[in-house]
């Protein structure tokens, strides 16, 4: 860390970033700087300023050298080197040697696990879902801190609200992967606000896995179009969060002769023009599925238009269709598209 | 007179009758109507309340040329609470490009307001159609500031019965079928008020005349004898 500590701010801004980041964690911890990674680890555990004076607890368990009356590492270094090896073996002669820095001990890189499962403890029984969503911000901050040091985002997390007797899980969607806390805690909190809490949350639990490489973006120099998307994405997940899944969709058209089989719902965005080949006149508004006509009056202005295929796939459609004009009613005065199937007649859409 | 035109070009009398200017407009494709509406085309940045008689006059062929022109240039469209299915293939004969085109359907009247202020104030919206049957003064309010902000322009299709109701849109429009056309009367506008309704005409599956139209191609079936090749309505 030696050569990045002026980046960092120094060794005291460093180690005040770290404890507020603990902080918001929930953690507590015992923080200790020191040339060798055996000499801090034993500060930390020892709490301490300095390595002679740290118990010998934190070194070796050995009862042996209690009974010598021993009490700190200051005394067991000062002890001769063999007769240490002979009574109490060789490894804590290296242990010592490791933390003074005289034998090298090179240590493996902390590789942050590749998928995140937490339990969180509410202290009280909570009823409301703001203080779940305010618990559940901690878990989410430890998720997103988790996924940059993987430089990774996930596009699916489930959190479960653990309550007396039965569980809810909350099933959150993202168009793109993301290890964003803001949009985690926005949506989350719209899927809060549709659920009940019929039971008071006693814990929360969330699991990501699937993580996805996520590269930082760097900004573009002009306002981009892919912000744009980005943004037209986002705004469809949270609507979508919100009122439901299937409330949003695209519209595509599809090469069938059956009216209500040209076209169909998809994902905003997807639809090849190149596909379409122009029909004859249809309605801006289509009826699913066709109104039946009992009592009412139309005047036959243009058809028949005969729509006669489906044979192999069992939903065969013979029909003359027919746009017309309301005679009486509601709509009187209006175009409408009707059809002609046996004998009955249907309205399947009107021409807006 | 030199004296009068250059007290007229300072700017600093208001004339009358010339409708005001305003920035940002979409052009409706309906000559007839961009003379009639301040800035020649649809407002964006505020509400627009189109108000018809029944379905099926030709309501949203007024609103499908500025649709199709918006969405060919990339734009986003977002329809909300339609009352029926928009059916793509008629949207596509129309000129829209139905991969710019969203689709949201609200379970009930207050989330449909809510959606419609998030999609004002998300940004990359163009146009926004809604459908609200009933919607009370303070809750268009708070879309038409949602909407001060955005470039979008927002049309918001309603009954005729709510024309009586005070609404903070800045142009509103009632519609009913005539005949064969389309009058559109301006009740509220930027500027002074329209003094006659416009009879539109606006694309009818049906000529005036009371000639059909068919399709130029019909792939695979043979034409019918009798009639006209005459270029789609929908």
């Amino acid at each position: 860390m030696q050569g990045s500590l002026r980046y960092l701010g120094g060794l005291e801004g460093f180690l005040a970033r770290l404890r507020s980041g603990l902080a918001e964690l929930g953690c507590e911890a015992s923080v200790a700087a020191a040339p060798t990674p055996r000499a801090a680890l034993w500060l930390a555990r020892g709490r301490g300023e300095a390595l002679e004076d740290l118990p010998l607890g934190v070194a070796s368990g050995d009862p042996l050298l209690k009974s010598l009356g021993l009490r700190t590492i200051g005394e067991l270094l000062a002890l001769p080197r063999d007769g240490l090896a002979k009574r109490c073996g060789q490894r804590l002669l290296d242990d010592l040697d490791r933390a003074l820095g005289v034998l090298p001990e090179p240590r493996q890189f902390f590789l942050p696990p590749a998928s995140f499962d937490a339990t969180l403890e509410l202290p009280g029984a909570v009823e409301n879902a703001e203080g779940v969503l305010f618990a559940g911000r901690r878990l989410l901050t430890q998720l997103s801190g988790l996924l940059t040091a993987r430089q990774a985002g996930v596009r699916r997390i489930v959190f479960r609200l653990l309550q007396h007797k039965k569980q809810t899980d909350i099933e959150i969607h993202f168009s793109s992967a993301t290890r964003d806390t803001q949009r985690f805690t926005r949506l989350l909190q719209e899927k809060l606000s549709s659920v009940s809490l019929r039971q008071p949350v006693e814990a929360i639990r969330l699991e990501a896995a699937d993580f996805a490489p996520l590269h930082e973006r760097s900004a573009g120099l002009f306002g981009d179009a892919r912000a744009d998307d980005e943004d037209w994405a986002q705004l469809l997940e949270r609507l979508q969060a919100r009122l439901g899944a299937g409330t949003i969709h695209g519209l595509a058209t599809q090469p069938d002769h059956r009216p209500e089989y040209a076209w169909r719902r998809v994902e905003p965005g997807e639809w090849d023009p190149r596909e379409f080949r122009q029909p004859g006149p249809r309605p801006i508004w289509l009826f699913d599925p066709p109104r039946k006509i009992t009592n009412q009056d139309f005047h036959l202005l243009v058809g028949p238009e005969r729509i006669e295929c489906g044979w192999w796939d069992g939903d065969e459609a013979k029909r003359d269709y027919f746009i017309a004009r309301a005679d009486e009613g509601l709509i009187q005065g209006s175009f409408v598209w009707i059809f002609r199937e046996h004998d009955g007649w249907f309205m399947h859409g009107i021409f807006a | 007179m030199a004296a009068l035109e250059l007290l007229l070009q300072s700017n600093s009398v208001w004339r009358g009758a010339a409708p005001a200017r305003f920035s940002a407009t979409v052009s409706t494709g309906y000559a007839a109507l961009d003379r009639e509406l301040p800035g020649a085309g649809w407002p964006t940045g505020a509400l627009t309340e189109i108000l018809g008689s029944q379905e099926g006059i030709g309501e949203l062929q007024l609103a499908l040329p500025a649709l199709a022109r918006l969405s060919a240039a990339g734009e986003r469209v977002v329809w909300l609470a339609p009352p029926h299915l928009p059916y793509a293939p008629a949207l596509a004969a129309a000129g829209v490009d139905l991969a710019r085109l969203a689709v949201v359907r609200a379970p009930g009247r207050r989330d449909a307001l809510w959606a419609a202020e998030q999609v004002l104030r998300a940004g990359p919206c163009r146009a926004l159609l809604a459908w609200f049957r009933h919607a009370r003064y303070e809750e268009l309010r708070r879309l038409a500031v949602a909407a001060e902000a955005s470039r979008a322009c927002v049309l918001l299709f309603r009954p005729l019965e709510a024309s009586s109701e005070p609404s903070p849109a800045c142009l509103r429009l009632a519609l009913e079928a005539r005949g064969g056309e389309l009058s559109v009367r301006i009740v509220k506008r930027r500027g002074q008020p329209a003094a006659a309704p416009l009879a539109l005409t606006v694309p009818r599956p049906v000529h005036a005349l009371g000639r059909p139209a068919f399709p130029r191609t019909a792939p695979g079936r043979a034409r019918e004898p009798g009639r006209l090749g005459l270029p789609v309505h929908a």
